[in-house]
């Protein structure tokens, strides 16, 4: 071939990889932002990469690529797909190529059962071309009825790195995680421009769809990342605990001791049902060192979701905070923990519950707000799952607490105790009242005092723990500071589970 | 003006600080009783404590403001 054809080809390719105009690189530069195909290098293990369509749209020189760049490559080892906006062309909007490579690099994951990365950075919908890429079989819709399609079936991951806008908007939430980048990452209906003119509230963005509101309070955000460069180590780290699609194994890395630095279990958990202690303390006591890795960590704290290792295997952990909230499960903790169980049970990754719960949250505020249906949701999630399911009962597990926690009811593989566990309908102090308030409220002083003393007493020796072992209620007492080895050891036992839920089409599942 | 607002609905148990005391973001300044546990609350900010809309046995609501600071 003659030198020509080949530099027009080079010319071309090397133009294209320059993405849009300088004066929309300097402004990446302006917002801490990385262009698309370095957040690609260090997304990948390696910098080479396979790219399809990148010459799409390549008549119109101002849309190099048609402002998305959708690749093939590796991440800790495993093949992944990955569709990436490029903000610098156009805003990273879509026109009718820009979609139609998104929902081809879905079809490949698909067809070649791989984790599919969306790195989201986009204005949204070319209005200019809405017949194109809106309304039809493969305008963008599609890209979201595939988004669900491929739920469960491989991981899907998102990471934001600026806005994701109107129908934009449920790329996110339709992936199983979404890591947001802190100031530049926001997700929104309607921009506060709009909410002004249709609704007349004047808000700022960040207020209204900003990365911090959406991780702490709507809890569309699942991690909370400083800058571009966390974002994307936190995708890699997030994706270690996955296979590549639900019918293989969660990958099993080298056991890593527990620093011995850490305090012992029983350091940490007090006697008094009634005191707080941080949960997340007790977590880093028993897991692999630094295997942690928290979701939703600033959402619905008084309940903590994430992923560790034990002996190298990856588990998902849903655990009461007492110290938050005095660990009460309310409407968002309910929605989290079904949200991560479902997460955890669709990928293979076996569950372990760490109970200290007061119960369910009552009173006329969270009645009006629908605890019970959204209660319900995370008693079916865990009811649901199939993987191993760990119940460990660490202080108190009172009312439906114990059911949500995976309590005996619910076939978790075994319902373990501390010798700290207490398991009651209620509290000695609540139960009491209950039963006996004509009789307390007839009595006075000294005589109602030990009226009161008298029959906790004995509500505690009704609910005692040997008790319950003795009635085969749960499986065991553990020695907290052997809690660790013991987990080793079911985890491993419990390893070839493989059971159906129940035969039907599917459950109809409480919203 | 800063505020510290009862993290969930109970009972005022007792009031750690007093109007005209100093507070560092993250001290207990209130605790609540709520499902028969004790609930430490917070502050967010640092301030002086300018007023306490609550006493204790008091109840309080979700997100009820219960000290001002300045």
């Amino acid at each position: 071939m003659n030198e020509t054809t080949l530099n027009t080809l080079q010319n071309r390719a090397e133009k294209i990889k320059q993405g849009g105009a300088p004066k929309y690189h300097e402004k990446l530069d302006e917002q801490n932002k990385l262009f698309v195909r370095r957040r690609l290098e260090l997304l990948f293990d390696e910098d080479f990469q396979l790219e399809d369509g990148l010459f799409a749209n390549g008549m119109d020189e101002s849309l190099p690529a048609d402002g998305v760049v959708t690749a093939i490559g590796q991440v800790n080892g495993q093949t992944v797909c990955v569709m990436a906006n490029d903000s610098t062309v156009k805003a990273g909007s879509w026109g009718a190529r820009t979609v139609e490579k998104i929902i081809r690099i879905q079809e490949t994951a698909e067809k070649m059962q791989v984790p599919l990365i969306y790195l989201v950075d986009s204005a949204g919908a070319r209005i200019t071309d809405q017949i194109e890429m809106f309304p039809g079989r493969r305008g963008a819709g599609r890209i979201f009825y595939n988004q669900v399609k491929l739920s469960g079936q491989i991981p899907q991951v998102c990471i934001l790195f600026g806005p994701s806008a109107a129908g934009g908007a449920y790329i996110p939430a339709f992936c199983d995680v979404v890591i947001m980048v802190d100031k530049n990452a926001s997700m929104y209906l309607g921009s506060p421009r709009m909410a002004e003119m249709v609704i007349g509230e004047k808000v700022s963005l960040e207020e209204m769809g900003g990365a911090r509101m959406h991780c702490s309070i709507s809890g569309c955000g699942d991690v909370l990342a400083p800058d571009e460069e966390s974002a994307i180590a936190s995708a890699r780290r997030y994706l270690s605990y996955f296979p590549a699609n639900y019918e293989q194994r969660p990958p099993r890395l080298e056991c890593q001791e527990v620093a011995s630095d850490r305090k012992k279990i029983s350091e940490i958990v007090p006697d008094n049902q009634n005191v707080p202690f941080d949960m997340l303390e007790l977590i880093g006591s028993l897991v692999d060192e630094n295997s942690f890795f928290e979701m939703k960590q600033l959402f619905a704290k008084e309940l903590i979701t994430g992923f560790a290792r034990i002996d190298g295997q990856p588990i998902g952990i849903i655990a009461n905070q007492s110290k938050v909230k005095g660990g009460v499960l309310f409407i968002d903790s309910a929605d989290k923990a079904a949200r991560f169980i479902t997460l955890c049970d669709a990928f293979r990754i076996p569950l372990l519950f760490l109970a200290d719960v007061p119960g369910f949250m009552i009173g006329t505020q969270t009645e009006k707000a629908g605890m019970i249906r959204h209660g319900a949701k995370m008693i079916a999630a865990m009811s649901e799952a199939t993987v191993p399911k760990i119940s460990v009962i660490v202080r108190k597990a009172y009312g439906a607490g114990l059911y949500a926690m995976a309590g005996p009811a619910f076939e978790p593989d075994c319902c373990l105790a501390l010798p700290t566990a207490q398991i009651a309908v209620m509290g000695p102090e609540a139960a009491v009242n209950a039963v006996y308030s004509n009789k307390i409220a007839q009595l006075e002083g000294v005589e109602k005092a030990d009226f009161v003393k008298e029959k906790r007493e004995e509500y505690q020796r009704n609910i005692d723990i040997y008790r319950l072992a003795s009635e085969l209620i749960i499986d065991g007492i553990v020695q907290p500071d052997h809690l660790r080895d013991e987990l080793m050891g079911r985890l491993k036992a419990y390893e070839g589970k493989d059971i159906p839920f129940s035969r039907r089409r599917h459950s109809v599942y409480p919203v | 003006m800063k505020q510290v607002q009862a993290s969930m609905a109970g009972t005022v148990w007792k009031v750690l600080v007093a109007v005209g005391d100093q507070v560092e973001v993250g001290q207990d300044v209130v605790i609540l009783e709520s499902m028969k546990m004790e609930i430490p609350v917070q502050a967010e900010a640092a301030g002086v404590v300018k007023e306490i809309k609550i006493e204790e046995g008091s109840y309080v609501g979700d997100g009820e403001a219960m000290i001002e600071l300045e």
